[in-house]
């Protein structure tokens, strides 16, 4: 069977605001995802997905690009299609993918809208695929939240139960309730001794 | 799985390494624990598909998406290809954003310092989705080649970013492609960051039968996607 080469990953760059996340940074071009995985008239109880991403001498880094990819509460992904009128939120359907890059909020924050997700039926604990893309960085980097208010389901998790026991930690987002809102922190370590764990696909 | 002989086996490690030191900033921004194998654990993770309504006209010609008072100055171009897994499957409905510098080599990001002009009629964003046989197009400006920090006299080739979001979870690729015969190659630690016999995927194909008659040259730019949940079953 023929096998083609891949094409080659290269950087995000520093510059990607105004194509990939133009709305957030103030630029004139409209983005079809944003920090917001629902709409306004999606129902169920928000939760708020905060953090910051620490470079190897624990700076937060204010040129990244991070992406959300998660099932809803009920452990689907959403399979319709997204439409152009869906980030504008006048679809009521749980979009489950999000985008933001680090450069508005102070300190390098993200801070995304979303629901919990529900368990998967392949058995794994509630989780969120997290993309994580910046200046500096060659190729994309892949990793999961997971929730440390779960700690059942994580036990039973067979991703988590692949990482090194001492390093499972850097996976857990944790619960913070903040003016009333439900905050899961999860900082993003690239390096030293809470380096988050990044996944080879 | 058997090989035919005579039949080189291509080199499929493309890819850069995440530490790449000539290209500083990767130094502080790279993993140094080995990425952990999932292979296995996640499967058949599809991404969210895209409408056809998430396209506006002239999302993908940039010569036209942000004109204010008239044409962007600079070269017209033409770029084109199909988007593949690596067994040669033409991937349709795959989401490209690309992004870029103006013909002066001067992006619009406010962060920008670089001493040249924008131009009030080119923004440098655009998107398209591959139609049915995995082929896109656009149109758009020849962006210029500009300076940056890495080190003394640091210049970049002349790039368009590409962001492709494929079918499936490990389909998401960021990657830049270059313009055939770019003299500054040689001198790019993010060019240089991908294997030596990798390099010329990144680099688009002039196409003289593609070209637009007294309007804009073509350029050839064939993506290819991790492929590994089509390959069939080896034992
Ligand atoms: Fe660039």
């Amino acid at each position: 069977m023929k096998q083609l080469r891949q094409t080659p990953s290269q950087t995000v760059g520093p510059f990607f605001a105004y194509g990939l996340t133009a709305e957030q940074y103030g630029y004139p071009y409209d983005s079809l995802m944003n920090q917001s995985l629902v709409s306004i008239d999606t129902p169920g109880e928000r939760i708020f997905i905060t953090g910051r991403i620490l470079d190897g001498n624990g700076v937060s880094i204010p040129d990244a690009l991070i992406e959300l990819w998660q099932a809803d509460p009920q452990g689907q992904y959403r399979t319709a299609p997204i439409e152009h009128n869906t980030a504008t939120l006048t679809d009521r359907r749980f979009l489950g993918f999000g985008r933001m890059g680090t450069g508005t909020l102070p300190d390098g924050q993200f801070h995304f809208t979303t629901l919990k997700p529900g368990t998967i039926n392949d058995g794994s604990a509630p989780h969120i695929n997290v993309m994580l893309l910046m200046r500096g960085s060659l190729r994309n980097l892949y990793t999961r939240l997971y929730f440390a208010d779960e700690p059942a389901a994580n036990a039973q998790d067979s991703l988590l139960n692949a990482v090194p026991a001492e390093r499972r930690a850097t996976l857990l987002a944790h619960r913070q309730e903040v003016n009333g809102e439900m905050h899961y922190v999860f900082d993003i370590f690239m390096q030293g001794p809470n380096e988050t764990v990044f996944f080879d696909l | 799985m058997t090989t035919q002989p005579n039949v080189p086996v291509p080199d499929l490690e493309v890819h850069p390494s995440h530490l790449s030191p000539d290209y500083k900033s990767t130094i502080l921004r790279s993993p140094t624990q080995p990425l952990l194998p999932v292979r296995e654990l996640i499967r058949d993770l599809s991404m969210p598909v895209f409408g056809q309504s998430v396209l506006r006209e002239f999302d993908n010609d940039l010569t036209k998406n942000a004109r204010i008072n008239g044409e962007p100055i600079g070269e017209r171009i033409k770029v084109a290809g199909r988007v593949m897994d690596d067994s040669g499957r033409p991937l349709p409905n795959v989401l490209i954003e690309i992004w870029q510098a103006n013909s002066a080599g001067r992006y619009v990001h406010k962060a920008e310092i670089h001493d040249a002009p924008l131009d009030p009629n080119f923004l440098g964003g655009g998107r398209v989705l591959t139609d049915a046989d995995g082929r896109y197009s656009f149109h758009t400006i020849k962006p210029g080649a500009y300076p940056w920090g890495n080190h003394y006299n640091a210049w970049r080739p002349n790039h368009i970013h590409f962001s492709v979001i494929g079918h499936q979870f490990e389909q998401r690729l960021v990657t830049q492609m270059y313009f055939p015969g770019d003299p500054l190659f040689n001198y790019d630690p993010i060019f240089q960051s991908v294997p030596k016999h990798a390099r010329d995927l990144l680099i688009a194909k002039f196409r003289m039968d593609w070209t637009e008659p007294e309007f804009a040259l073509a350029y050839q730019f064939d993506i290819v996607l991790n492929g590994r949940k089509s390959t069939p079953f080896e034992s």
